[in-house]
This record gives structure tokens, C-alpha cells and sequence, in this order.
């Protein structure tokens, strides 16, 4: 008999976990047993509940109080007041400009979400497959094969409009037709789990929180193009997506949600977990096949496309996680709910990583054609401090970033595009304005230099040298023409690489180009980063009315270039500094300012070094 | 598992063991848990009420706690809330009195007049 009346929800999500969410759940298992009470709460590990910036957080039905910021100390205070004696715990709740969110669902993080593919993402625990089929789990695939025939699956999915939420936004369907038409004697699907751009974890948390969900939306798609094997190419760095994934396949086979003549049809399917060693290039679909077959993860030219020939050259479909995410939900409530969400060209909803300078970081999902603004403000809750919003990075190093302008654009696949950017996985990172354009350019393509898998030569050399000129530029040593030279080298690099990393690579540079070009000149002309991010371009000088004469900053000095005594106080020698920023953070008084451009001594430095060289080159 | 149907049976007991996340809920009992409350043996009656309901297998039933209610002389103090009707409170709650209650109001749909202490919100 079950006296159990309360659901505790724990976020076991990664940003929880290592805030200490499995810590708070042992403090729960130990406070329970010693007030007796161990049979009157359920203790339910979620995946991602989304605001990774409140972690740990957690649920409690059936009222639906929403914890936030708890730490092991509180435990014992929730299970006296509010299990016991049912006085939920105000404190821990989320209070804003005076007001308490008790609930859930009052919490304004959540409210102008929609939640599609992260609808059980932290409401289910991720290892039942009870808890997702009391959701409604598997009954779309049940539909399917019992109900409906292949080609009118691809037709469902053609009227649902669904695209690509890998980043490219090609239409489902078409890669789903043209398997299904193609006739072999064996075809193959695959998840595409190798999500690498910095700053996105929508995969992860998909995998993480909802795993059958994935498993259902890919034998959807097995189904209707007649694939009878699938893989899970999943990075190395998800151990707990690639475990849950596992288990998943584990419970649908002995539930016989899996193997042969599903729901007593013909369709019989298989799926395996391969993982991937962590090369950025292998989420581009032709590298990662090759990577399956054992062979290195390099890109092949399209066409054949994967479609025709792919895995050990046999028709092969890859879908990305998300993708998978939605197609059960498509089924259950019928293709025309879906196209009514989002816009006309790209329908649905579509899943966010927030990180940057918000307040409210996590993971988000928003119908396509929300406003940026709506997703940065209203959602994530704005800036952090009094900091103003200087731009936002929409799909990682494959994307460009958005200035204030852009604002009130809404976010779907086209509009992105025209503006320079794209939507990518979906990793947002915002920026306020103590970030550096120049710096950030840089940052991205540093990553897709070390990414290069070096098989193409624009690639290979062009982004070396995009990536040479961004640390000259950075470092003092711009010149003339270097803005002109990054443009020409961008989109020659854009138009001949081999595969999407190459052709996307150079826009982080060129769109901060575009819209931020004043950054840029002041770099190369005034030798001054206005951030101060680019050590070269900065520096620190010391207020000699402020200036005490401690000496703290000489002593903490590491390279011994401060010197003065208490009453004629001390001065930096700049050409020495390295802008280790010591002296900066030990002075008692605050008397040594950072300022914006190289110091005069620094730059008369720099020319008679030059000079030397150009004497010896003379000779 | 072969057919919807048997995918239909095993959703619908599994949604009974989530119930307690939202869902299908007919009635939804609140005991108040005071300390007075709990002196006067709230804990009690609302382990009696969750042990009937189990007992009775009713699915559509929830039972929750909430905290004083301002009606010290008369604990416990059982809110019994149904969807679109007043709130019933019944007073001096023990474990025969929600014996019961179970069986006359939630079963039957009668109330038991003679433990209601107020009505309405």
C-alpha cells in the first residue's frame, strides 16, 4: 500500500549535478529516514529543468513548489516544515522585486516557452520507461506501424514542415523520401549527438532527461524509410547521455518496444551507441559516418549524398537529436499543431542553450520567431549588473553575432541568414559591453583552427591565416589593408572549403567586421581596445594623488617593473609590464586605473625595436 | 507487448504512480498541519485517508497538506476541495470519522454534515 503523497523532483541536469544536486539528494535519503518518513516521498532524479543559473533546483508535487539555490544545510528544513508539518519553505522559493514564485509555473523563466522536444526534460525521471509512457510515450510509434503506411509518415512529416534542428534547417522530409525511395537491400538512420559548439547543451540535456523520446522519433523515421539498424553517435564527453541512451535501448527491447515485429508489424529494429572521440568536425554528417565505419573523421565531397550512399555505402539518414525530439510529438498531436507553431517557413519551436552575460542561463525552448529581445529580456531575464547588452552569438562558431539592432528580429532559419548569422544547434551566448568584438572573433577562430580536420586546403591554411592577422590585429600589430585582407580571405574560405566547418568558419570574423568594423580600426590605427581585453592594447597607470606609497604593488610586482618610494610615490614602467594586473587588484586605495591604448612609451618602444630590425635587415 | 491496447494498460497504471504531478484529479483532500494540528493527530488522519484511498484504488483522489488553517479548537482540520463546487472543511477529524468520510463523500457523493465545521471559501 502506498502511503506515498509527495513527488520530489530533483534537477540531476549537468549544471545541477555539479552545483551538488547529488549531494542534496543523499542529505534527502538520510533527513527522511530519521524523521521515519521514507514512505511517503517519491525521490525523482530529472533531467535538465532548464534555469542551470538557480541549480540545484527542484519540484515538489502536487503542489508544484519551485526550490531554487538549495544547498544539503536546507534539506532538513524542507522535509520538517514543508513534508511533515506542509509549510513549503518561502526562503528557498524565487523572489523577485518582492514578489514570491511560489510555483512552477509562475516562475518567469517559463512563461513564453513551449515546450516540444523538452516536455518530460525534468517532469519524468529519464530511466523509467513507465514514467514516459504515462506521458504518452510510444503511443505515436504504436500508431504508426499499426495504422499508418511509410509514404504516409514521410507526408505527415511534410505537412508538420519540421526542419533540421541541427543547424542547417533542410526539411526532414526530403531526407526521409529520398532513403525511402531508394531501394536496397539494407538502409540506415542515425542521431547525430556530437554536439560541439561552445556554449550549447541542448543534446545533452535532451538525451539526458528524455532518452525514449529520441529512441521513438528515430524508429519513427527507421520506419518510414525502411531502415531496420540505427546508431547513437554520441561525443565521449556525454558519459551520463551515452548510459541513459544505453539503458533506453536496454528497457524498449525487454519491454518489446524493440527488435522484431513491433506491435506485431513487419518493422523490425535495432539501434547501437558508438561514441565519438571529440572532433568537432565529426557532427558534419559524411565525417561522422566515415568515424562509425572505423575510419578517420574526415568529410567526404557531397554528392553521393549520405541519402544515396552513406554508411558502408548504403542509403543513410542523420538526424540531429532535436530533430528526433519532436517526431513523437508531431505524431501524437497531429502535424497541423505543430505548423502552427513558429512561423510560416520555419514552424515548430526550437531549443536554446543561454549562457553568457544573462541572468538567467539554461536551456530554453521558444516557438521560431520570437524576438531575440523577448529571448534575452523576457526569458533570460536580461543582463547581469547594470551591464548593457552589446551583442549575441547565435550558433556558435559557425554563426555571427547580433547587435543591439537586431534586437527585434525574429529567430528562425531565414532571418538569421540574411543577417549574417544562423541558427546552428542553437547555443546562444550572450555579450555586454566589457567584451572585446575583436577578441571574441579571435576565440572562435582559434576553435576552428585546432577543429580543422586539415583535409582541404582553405581550411587548413586560409583560417591560419585569418587566425594570424586576428593576433596581430589584437596585439598591436595591425596594419593597413588587414580588414580588407580578413573579408577577401573569409569568403574565398566560405565558398571553397570542402565541408560546413570550412564554409561557415570564417563568419564570427565577418560578421563582427560587418556590424562592428569601428572596433576593428580602432585596433589597427589607435592601437586601443576600448574593453581593455587586449592586453597589448591597454594598460595600467598609477595616480600618483591617490597613490599612498605603500609599496604593495612594487612587492607584488613579478617582473620588479614598479618602482618609487612613499613620498615620491610609484610609477609603472611600461615597456616592461606584462599586464599581469597584480598591482591592479592588490592596491589598498584603488589607485591604478586600467586605460584603453598602447602607452606612448610602449609605442616609441615598439618603432625603435622595428628600426633595429629593418637597420639588420638593411645589411 | 504486442497491441496499443497493451501499451494503453500499462500507460494508465503508470500514470497512476505520477499522479501526484498533476494530471487526472477528482478531488483533492487538504489536511491541515499545524502544530496544533499534529498535536491533535493531523498525521494520522491523513495516513488513514492516503491507506483507504490506496485501498479503494481511487485514482482521481490526491492528498495533500497544508499548513495552519486558524481553526485551533477544532483540529484537525480536513479541507475536502472537488472541481467546480464550495470547498468543504470538515473539523475534529480521527481515523473512523475519515473512514468515513471516504466512504459517504468521495465514494457516494454525499457530504457528511455532521463533521462539516464550514463551507465556501
Amino acid at each position: 500500500m502506498s502511503l506515498k503523497h509527495i513527488d520530489l523532483l530533483i534537477c540531476c541536469g549537468s549544471g545541477c549535478i555539479s552545483a551538488g544536486a547529488l549531494k542534496i539528494k543523499e542529505r534527502f535519503h538520510e533527513v527522511l529516514k530519521e524523521h521515519k518518513a521514507t514512505n511517503e516521498v517519491n525521490i525523482i532524479e530529472t533531467g535538465c529543468m532548464g534555469p542551470c543559473d538557480y541549480g540545484p533546483v527542484m519540484v515538489i508535487y502536487p503542489e508544484g513548489i519551485f526550490y531554487k539555490h538549495v544547498t544539503p544545510e536546507d534539506v532538513e528544513e524542507i522535509v520538517s516544515e514543508h513534508f511533515i508539518k506542509g509549510r513549503p519553505v518561502t526562503r528557498l522559493m524565487l523572489q523577485e522585486e518582492e514578489k514570491t514564485f511560489a510555483a512552477q509555473k509562475d516562475v518567469p523563466f517559463y512563461q513564453k516557452q513551449i515546450k516540444v522536444a523538452l516536455e518530460n526534460c525534468g517532469y519524468i525521471n529519464p530511466e523509467s520507461l513507465d514514467e514516459y509512457i504515462a506521458t504518452g510515450g510510444y503511443e505515436a510509434l504504436g500508431t504508426v506501424l499499426t495504422e499508418m503506411k511509410p509514404q504516409a509518415v514521410i507526408d505527415e512529416m511534410k505537412a508538420s514542415g519540421l526542419r533540421g534542428r541541427g543547424g542547417g534547417g533542410f526539411p526532414t522530409y526530403i531526407k526521409w523520401q529520398m532513403v525511402h525511395d531508394n531501394k536496397a537491400d539494407q538502409k540506415y538512420i542515425i542521431c547525430n549527438a556530437d554536439e560541439g559548439d561552445p556554449g550549447a547543451f541542448m543534446d545533452r540535456s535532451i538525451l539526458e532527461g528524455d532518452p525514449h523520446r529520441i529512441l521513438e522519433g528515430m524508429m519513427i523515421g527507421a520506419y518510414a524509410m525502411g531502415a531496420s539498424m540505427g546508431f547513437f553517435y554520441i561525443r565521449a564527453e556525454y558519459p551520463l547521455a551515452i548510459k541513459r541512451i544505453k539503458m533506453a535501448i536496454a528497457q524498449a527491447k525487454e519491454m518489446g518496444l524493440m527488435g522484431d515485429n513491433i506491435f506485431d508489424s513487419d518493422f523490425s529494429f535495432d539501434a547501437e551507441v558508438r561514441t565519438g572521440a571529440g572532433a568537432f568536425v565529426c557532427g558534419e554528417e559524411t565525417a561522422l559516418i566515415h568515424s562509425i565505419e572505423g575510419e578517420r573523421g574526415n568529410p567526404t565531397p557531397k554528392p553521393p549524398y549520405p541519402a544515396i550512399q552513406g554508411l558502408w555505402g548504403k542509403p543513410t539518414v542523420v538526424n540531429n537529436v532535436e530533430t528526433f525530439g519532436n517526431i513523437p510529438t508531431i505524431f501524437r498531436k497531429g502535424a497541423k499543431w505543430f505548423a502552427s507553431m513558429g512561423t510560416e517557413k520555419s514552424p515548430g519551436t526550437k531549443v536554446f542553450a543561454l549562457t553568457g552575460d544573462v541572468k538567467n542561463t539554461g536551456l530554453v525552448e521558444v516557438p521560431m520567431g520570437t524576438t531575440l529581445r523577448e529571448l534575452i529580456f523576457d526569458v533570460g531575464g536580461g543582463m547581469i549588473g547594470d551591464h548593457k547588452f552589446k551583442a549575441v552569438q547565435l550558433g556558435g562558431p559557425s554563426g555571427g553575432c547580433l547587435t543591439v539592432e537586431h534586437l527585434d528580429t525574429g529567430v528562425d532559419y531565414e532571418s538569421l541568414k540574411e543577417r549574417g548569422s544562423m541558427m546552428g544547434s542553437g547555443g546562444v551566448i550572450v555579450m555586454n559591453e566589457e567584451k572585446c568584438m575583436v577578441n571574441v572573433a579571435k576565440f572562435f577562430m582559434d576553435f576552428c583552427v585546432e577543429e580543422s580536420c586539415g583535409k582541404c586546403s582553405p581550411c587548413r591554411i586560409g583560417l591560419k591565416q585569418m587566425l594570424e592577422i586576428l593576433e596581430r590585429i589584437t596585439s598591436g600589430f595591425g596594419r593597413e589593408g588587414d580588414i580588407e585582407e580578413l573579408q577577401r580571405l573569409g569568403e574565398s574560405i566560405s565558398k571553397l572549403s570542402l565541408c560546413g566547418l570550412g564554409q561557415t568558419a570564417p563568419n564570427p570574423v565577418l560578421s563582427t567586421i560587418r556590424y562592428f568594423r569601428d572596433e576593428y580600426e580602432a585596433h589597427i590605427r589607435d592601437r586601443s581596445c576600448a574593453t581593455k581585453v587586449c592586453k597589448d592594447l591597454m594598460h595600467f597607470q598609477i595616480d600618483k594623488d591617490r597613490c599612498i606609497g605603500c609599496s604593495l604593488c612594487a612587492r607584488n610586482c613579478p617582473v620588479k617593473c614598479i618602482t618609487g618610494s612613499r613620498d615620491e610615490k610609484y610609477i609603472i614602467h611600461q615597456v616592461d609590464c606584462i599586464k599581469c594586473g597584480n598591482c591592479y587588484d592588490v592596491c589598498p586605495v584603488k589607485a591604478i586605473d586600467k586605460e584603453p591604448g598602447m602607452h606612448p612609451d610602449t609605442v616609441a618602444h615598439r618603432a625603435e625595436l622595428s628600426k633595429a630590425v629593418n637597420r639588420y635587415e638593411d645589411l | 507487448m504486442k497491441t496499443l491496447a497493451d501499451l494503453k494498460k500499462i500507460r494508465e497504471k503508470a500514470q497512476e504512480d505520477m499522479k501526484l504531478r498533476g494530471g487526472n484529479v477528482r478531488i483533492k483532500i487538504s489536511v491541515g498541519m499545524g502544530t496544533s494540528g499534529i498535536a491533535m493527530g493531523a498525521r494520522e488522519v491523513m495516513k488513514t485517508f492516503l491507506e483507504e484511498i490506496a485501498a479503494r484504488n481511487l485514482s482521481d483522489v490526491l492528498v495533500t497538506q497544508t499548513g495552519e488553517k486558524g481553526l485551533s479548537s477544532m483540529e484537525p482540520v480536513v479541507d475536502l476541495i472537488e472541481e467546480g463546487k464550495p470547498k468543504v472543511t470538515y473539523g475534529n477529524m480521527n481515523p473512523d470519522k475519515v473512514k468515513k468520510v471516504v466512504v459517504e463523500h468521495i465514494v457516494n457523493g454525499r457530504i457528511v454534515s455532521d463533521y462539516v465545521v464550514a463551507t465556501g471559501d
